[in-house]
């Protein structure tokens, strides 16, 4: 049956195919569009970034600013993607699985952070707790700094990337339904058993996509990084604020050699991502043929 | 383990999926919950296996209470109409799962959890099949996996949810003649959902036809095939033909047709239905009595065992008649010819219920 379906969409591909010209241009088209908004300039950040010869590069990269850039970047990333991970995974199973009041404002929350700017959501923190802020005052009495600290740059980027995860897994978890669950219950599984050798199997390249992406994101936020952030030099500077400073100072081979770290992260996370994607696919088609 | 249901009632939203509902399934059952979707027989069941909650009334296994017990702890094997098998884990692996999961004072060891699986996999007539994923089984050998799967666990109840509604229709009979046999051999207390009443009635011990939320008659399958104790029974149960008319002091006058109906004896000019089987209406050339009744051939249909024969009445209205081949071709009827037709066999419902 599959061979002769798939006979027959070759079929029907011919028949209604375009004429080859206009099939080149059309292709001719997208990758010259591809070829100039984006191989371009990711070759031209890696051209400029090794302007003066590698040891340059090198030496930019190990400038004291630059490296402890590189070390708050990761922290962020560190200790945001595990939270948003965790809330993503728990959101997403809440929303898939069971059905309950406020269900779809939930759902609608979670895509808050995609729906607002970066730097409003930036300064929500500088609002809540910044000096003139509603906490402010009672954080500044008991010596805790939040804003133009790091607590505030992980917050801000917990806040930009917590939809990433959940929105990864939801529609993965519903397409899935709940019956293997229910199956596993009526095994004698507990909670915990059911999560760990039936649901986490079936979701775990969902999360890994959301992850690479929660992570691509949460090393390269700029926007709300840069309001709760203050920019003082190696000390609550990310990479991407690090890049910004050195280009606004004229040091250009420097700013670029920082940028080309950003790059290399967004490479793997595509080849990451790809393979995930395919995955996926794989498991979901297992799913279809299933019903 | 016998199971006794106690005024069950469940409502999703606005929607009442069970009304107070009573059943009582004694040890050792193979018991068919049959009728249309929508009328609760699935919400029946997964408030036995406890995977559903019941807004009111009690759940009893063996005489104990058993409403708020975990599903963990009921110890129903569940079988899923799409199987739900671990799409990720072998076929081994998902019928050796219930016993993996056990606390490990009571799980069975590695070479003990082998020997039952594979005593299973023979069972289920798939031992060659251990290694494959469930992506590469057809349907019925999915449920059969599945099935083994909840018998692992020795489960004191068997649940099934339409097993064979996905199944094509080959299959589908050959699974369900299996699970008869299978029954027989193991004796599980078993309750099976279905809207097919041809699998109800050759498979199940007793037949409970449910209907709108409500238990509408429970016996076994002749006592509900042969005696429908209502209208919606009689409906469900094989083809049927209505007849509206009145029913007067034990004689029912249905169109042109005169019906002796003794059950209604004190019934005073009420309208009432006849329901009639289609293969309880015998053909004619001549009528015989005052139930005959005079008609026109509309279509004839002569495949297979049963010959299928649209009859139009008098009045217009078409009834389907079956007659078994050797009587249609003595008959030698065709399209368009005057014969009469007469019930052989029916039932009068006063008209208060309505179908």
């Amino acid at each position: 049956m599959h061979v002769a379906k798939h006979n027959n969409q070759v079929k029907t591909g011919e028949s209604v195919s375009e004429p080859a010209w206009v099939r080149c241009l059309l292709i001719t088209i997208a990758l010259g569009f591809l070829a100039l908004f984006l191989l371009l300039p990711l070759a031209a950040v890696f051209v400029q970034a090794l302007d003066k010869g590698w040891e340059a590069y090198l030496a930019a990269l190990h400038e004291p600013d630059t490296l402890s850039a590189i070390w708050l970047t990761l922290l962020t990333a560190t200790f945001c993607v595990p939270i948003n991970l965790f809330f993503g995974v728990v959101a997403a199973w809440a929303i898939a699985k069971f059905s309950f009041p406020g269900k779809s404002l939930l759902i609608t929350l979670i895509d808050l952070p995609f729906s607002v700017s970066p730097v409003v959501s930036g300064l929500i923190y500088v609002l809540i707790f910044g000096l003139q802020g509603w906490l402010g005052p009672w954080l500044q009495d008991h010596d805790i700094k939040i804003i133009f600290a790091v607590p505030g740059i992980v917050l801000a980027t917990i806040f930009v990337t917590f939809p990433f995860v959940a929105r990864e897994l939801i529609p993965l978890m519903e397409s899935q339904g709940r019956d293997e669950e229910e199956a596993a219950l009526t095994l004698g599984a507990s909670g915990l058993q059911t999560f760990f050798r039936v649901t986490f199997p079936n979701i775990k390249w969902g999360i890994l996509y959301g992850v690479i992406l929660c992570n691509a994101r949460a090393m390269g936020e700029f926007g709300a990084v840069s309001v709760v952030s203050g920019h003082v030099r190696g000390s609550t500077n990310t990479i991407p604020l690090q890049v910004e400073i050195l280009y606004n100072e004229y040091s250009y081979a420097a700013a670029f050699a920082v940028a080309s770290l950003l790059a290399l992260l967004a490479l793997v996370t595509l080849v990451i991502k790809t393979v995930a994607e395919w995955k996926i696919q794989q498991t979901l088609s297992v799913t279809e043929s299933e019903r | 383990m016998s199971i006794e249901i106690e005024g069950i009632s469940k409502n999703f939203g606005a929607f009442a999926a069970l009304s107070n509902v009573d059943l009582k399934v004694p040890s050792g059952e193979l018991v068919a919950l049959l009728g249309p979707s929508g009328s609760g027989k699935t919400t029946l069941l997964r408030i036995i296996a406890g995977l559903e909650s019941p807004d009111s009334g009690r759940v009893l296994f063996n005489g104990e209470e058993a409403t708020q017990r975990q599903v963990q702890e009921r110890q129903v094997g569940f079988v899923f109409q799409h199987y739900a098998l671990f799409r990720h884990m072998t076929v081994f692996d998902n019928i050796a799962f219930g016993l993996t999961v056990k606390p490990k004072k009571s799980r069975p060891s590695r070479e003990e959890i082998r020997d039952k699986v594979h005593t299973l996999l023979k069972l289920i007539q798939l031992e060659q099949l251990a290694d494959r994923y469930p992506g590469q089984l057809s349907g019925g050998q999915r449920q059969r996996v599945a099935l083994a799967r909840a018998l692992a666990v020795e489960p004191q109840v068997l649940l099934l949810d339409e097993p064979f509604g996905a199944l094509d229709a080959k299959v589908r009979l050959e699974l369900r003649r299996w699970l008869r046999r299978l029954h027989d051999e193991i004796h599980v207390t078993s309750v099976f959902v279905t809207h097919d009443q041809e699998e109800a009635l050759e498979v199940a011990d007793r037949i409970v036809v449910m209907n709108q939320g409500r238990i509408e008659q429970q016996g076994t399958p002749s006592e509900v095939y042969d005696h429908p104790a209502t209208p919606f029974v009689f409906d469900f149960l094989g083809n049927v033909n209505l007849f509206q008319g009145r029913v007067h002091e034990g004689t029912a006058q249905m169109g042109g047709m005169r019906l002796s109906s003794p059950e209604h004896a004190t019934a005073n000019d009420v309208p009432a239905v006849a329901y009639i089987r289609s293969h309880d209406i015998a053909i004619d050339r001549v009528p015989i009595d005052a139930s005959s009744i005079s008609a026109e051939v509309g279509y004839l249909l002569s495949v297979g065992p049963l010959v299928r024969i649209d009859l139009v009445l008098a009045g217009g209205e078409t009834i389907e008649v079956n007659l078994p081949r050797e009587e249609a071709d003595r008959l030698k009827l065709s399209v368009g010819e005057k014969v009469f037709a007469r019930p052989r066999k029916m039932r009068v419902f006063v008209d208060d219920y309505q179908i």
